[in-house]
């Protein structure tokens, strides 16, 4: 279980986070949606523990906690292997073991034919396998997911989001998503957590009870209108301009 | 870059063939402005060679090529190690960064021929001066080298090796040594290019031996062609040294860095 409990945060003179409460349980995905910029990586960042929040606290009971970039952050002087067997080489797994497990998850996400590869020989689609690859490597309970697909073009990221789906639920392990796409979030979470443009508040929740094969675009769609239908919801991300446009 | 390995060959063979026309194309300019000066002036390709052979036969060159070498190595081992050193404080201490830079930015506007003068008032004529005057005038390179190196890290990957946990030594090992070496690898290649014309300057006023006082003894004989040897033997030990050594000990470091897939 993670639990942040009335957290919040200030960056020198701004307010990013406020009064955030969220809890995950043990297997379960959750999505947090927001406009760009309202803090959800902040809000990420604090979750995994890499600083500690300005007010309230942060619980952590999950066995292991790693994370999913944006850009893949692989090592660009690794070969493939050696990037997802990272994480394993720190927990001080011996060479010969870590790569051969690291090998079995290159295969399981269909990087078999480019074991020795370094990442600038990769497509942006593949480096973020080998990115997740590295996640799931040292098993962990809890994945923390920050915009993982949101430099992928249209068709890979859909791919990307059904081997997420797969992996997830087949190794019961528990996420945290952040993403500014209504319609990723209705796809991959068990739970959609609506922020607030900065500072980042929750305005509004949402558990999504249809199982994740039967979610088809149509009912995406169906979904993210009616979520869009919420005041709340609509504040975040459709009448946000004026807004933006008064701060700039 | 992927292609059959005929096919990978031939693409080889052209581009030694480009290479090979430049510099035939070289050889026949400068032998058409040996013929067009005359060969007192600008002794064509021919006469260079042999003046070389004749240097070799009389065992001039060899000894020349070892003074110079070690002499050029001995400034730019000093350097590599101290710029190094120092660029890397230097990048990881705002405090020292700040202060050391205007020293570099100073040191690297002093003319090689400057510190030549300096040299021999400090130390005399001798070997001394010329490995100091290496030194010098390399040291600059290696330190804003290093010193990039240690600015750019990149944070990103540091917070990636914290989720992921990685203890100090790996840290280093794995994220923050690689990353330096690919800045300084370069610096040092530059340096070592530097260290060979700065070991032949300094030559040509300090010392008595080495391929820099042959040129002052060309000069003095007046002996055209005995330069133009000296200088191609120079060219060859400055291709050797960089090609023979510095580019494949970065292949071998490096590999990453190599853009297509190479062979296996």
């Amino acid at each position: 279980m993670l639990r942040l409990e009335s957290v919040g945060h200030v960056l020198g003179m701004s307010r990013i986070i406020d009064g955030i409460d969220l809890e995950i349980a043990p297997g379960e995905s959750v999505c947090l949606v927001g406009p760009s910029g309202c803090g959800k990586t902040t809000l990420l960042r604090l979750a995994a523990g890499l600083m500690p929040p300005g007010e309230g606290r942060v619980l952590d009971d999950f066995h292991r906690s790693t994370m999913v970039f944006q850009e893949g952050r692989l090592l660009p002087w690794r070969r493939l292997l050696d990037n997802i067997a990272l994480g394993l080489k720190a927990l001080g797994v011996p060479r010969g073991e870590r790569l051969s497990r690291a090998r079995v998850l290159a295969e399981e996400l269909g990087l078999g034919e480019r074991l020795d590869h370094f990442p600038h020989e990769l497509s942006g689609g593949m480096q973020q396998r080998v990115a997740l690859a590295r996640a799931l490597a040292v098993d962990a309970d809890l994945l923390l997911l920050d915009e993982p697909f949101s430099a992928l073009d249209v068709g890979m990221r859909s791919e990307a989001q059904a081997l997420l789906i797969d992996l997830l639920s087949r190794r019961g392990i528990a996420a945290l998503l952040v993403t500014h796409d209504l319609t990723e979030a209705l796809r991959l979470g068990h739970r959609v957590v609506v922020l607030s443009p900065s500072p980042a508040r929750i305005v509004h929740e949402e558990r999504i009870s249809r199982p994740f094969a039967e979610r088809d675009t149509a009912f995406l769609y169906e979904a993210a209108a009616a979520l869009l239908r919420h005041p709340a919801v609509a504040r975040s991300f459709l009448f946000h301009q004026d807004e933006e446009a008064v701060a700039s | 870059m992927k292609g059959s390995l005929p096919s990978r060959g031939v693409a080889t063979l052209l581009g030694w063939g480009g290479s090979l026309t430049g510099i035939l194309l070289f050889v026949a300019l400068w032998e058409w402005g040996s013929l067009a000066y005359g060969s007192f002036l600008l002794p064509g390709p021919r006469d260079a060679l042999a003046a070389l052979a004749g240097l070799w036969q009389a065992g001039e060159a060899a000894g020349a090529i070892w003074a110079t070498t070690w002499r050029a190595m001995l400034g730019f081992a000093l350097a590599g190690l101290a710029g190094t050193a120092l660029g890397l404080l230097a990048g990881m201490s705002r405090t020292l960064g700040r202060a050391l830079e205007p020293v570099s930015t100073v040191l690297l506007g002093i003319p090689p021929i400057a510190w030549i003068v300096l040299a021999i008032l400090w130390f005399g004529s001798g070997s001394m001066a010329a490995v100091y005057t290496v030194m010098a005038t390399t040291l600059p390179v290696t330190f804003a080298g290093a010193q990039m190196g240690a600015l750019t890290l990149d944070r990103r990957l540091q917070e990636m090796a914290e989720v992921f946990r990685l203890p100090p030594l790996m840290r280093f090992m794995d994220i923050t040594l690689p990353h330096i070496v690919s800045y300084v690898f370069p610096a040092l290649v530059t340096a070592l290019g530097v260290a060979w014309k700065v070991a032949v300057m300094a030559e040509l006023f300090a010392t008595e031996d080495g391929i820099g006082a042959g040129l002052a003894m060309a000069r003095v004989n007046l002996d055209t062609a005995a330069a133009m040897a000296w200088i191609v033997l120079v060219v060859a030990l400055l291709l050797a040294a960089e090609h023979g050594l510095l580019r494949p000990l970065q292949r071998r470091m490096e590999p990453w860095r190599q853009a297509g897939r190479g062979g296996h």
